[in-house]
């Protein structure tokens, strides 16, 4: 088994906020990151996946293959977006890194050919990272 | 469904590697320049890793404010810009990056409860990091 990983960067703006607590729970909870408004960050996400080594090509994975499906179904539908009101998982869940990273392993993981996903892992800060692995 | 979170924290101490156990010349030759009686410095860089189901309320494995408030107080005020050799638990024990990963997975381990800890690494170079997830039997 190898593993192979590749990453990519998009920048998005997002807010966390619960309709159903308080309006005083959700600045106690959540902060500054409870602003309507919104603030950005420069994601890094690292996708990995794994897989055995084809003998006749010495690929786990066709890359180009790999770059499309992040390409299409990460990097268009979130780059320079507002995840709260852009992209639809987070129209009613909270686009922490958690979430992202669960929905990033979501949007990838029936697309992939050949290869299986091992591990989706979204930078917020260069301080700050999520993992997911799949439900276990 | 349950995510990894992981934190990076940055400080900066002293240590010199000396064991009195050793020779004087067993020390030089075990330890080479960490062995310098002067003490060197570092600039540490450590993660956290914690993990646990994602609450759905939330969004969260964990209120990083918790995690940084236990860190702050447990870890950082108590490390950076300190001599590692003048603390009670290097007082016996040699503050190499290897013990000083122990014992940071150890105080967090009793001071951070909201989610589980699967382990530390510490970066005491660019080029050198260390990492421990606990062991099977605590340590005395």
């Amino acid at each position: 088994m190898v593993y192979l990983t590749r990453k990519a960067e998009f920048s998005a703006s997002h807010y966390y906020h619960n309709p159903d607590f308080t309006p005083e729970e959700n600045l106690r909870i959540f902060g500054k990151c409870n602003n309507p408004h919104g603030h950005g960050h420069n994601y890094t996400l690292e996708v990995t996946v794994k897989g055995e080594v084809d003998p006749r090509s010495g690929f786990v994975v066709d890359l180009k293959q790999l770059k499309e499906v992040m390409h299409h179904e990460v990097l268009d539908a979130m780059d320079h977006r507002f995840l709260n009101k852009e992209v639809p998982e987070f129209f009613t869940k909270i686009p922490t890194t958690e979430n992202l990273a669960i929905a990033v392993w979501q949007r990838l993981e029936t697309k992939l050919q050949k290869a299986r996903l091992h591990r989706v892992r979204v930078y917020e800060t260069p301080d700050l990272f999520v993992d997911f692995y799949g439900e276990e | 469904m349950k995510a990894h979170l992981t934190r990076r924290y940055r400080f900066s101490a002293s240590h010199r590697l000396h064991s009195p156990e050793m020779s004087a010349e067993e020390n030089r030759d075990t330890y080479g320049k960490c062995n310098n009686p002067h003490g060197h410095g570092h600039n540490y860089t450590l993660e956290v890793t914690v993990s646990g189901p994602v609450d759905q309320s939330t969004g969260m494995v964990c209120n990083l404010v918790d995690l940084d408030g236990v860190v702050e107080r447990e870890i950082l005020s108590r490390y950076h810009l300190s001599n590692l050799n003048t603390l009670q638990e290097f007082a016996q024990l040699v503050p190499t990056t290897e013990n000083l990963s122990v014992e940071i997975f150890e105080i967090l381990q009793r001071g951070f409860h909201p989610a589980h800890l699967e382990g530390v690494r510490l970066e005491e170079t660019m080029m050198n990091s260390f990492e421990y997830a606990g062991g099977t039997e605590p340590r005395k």
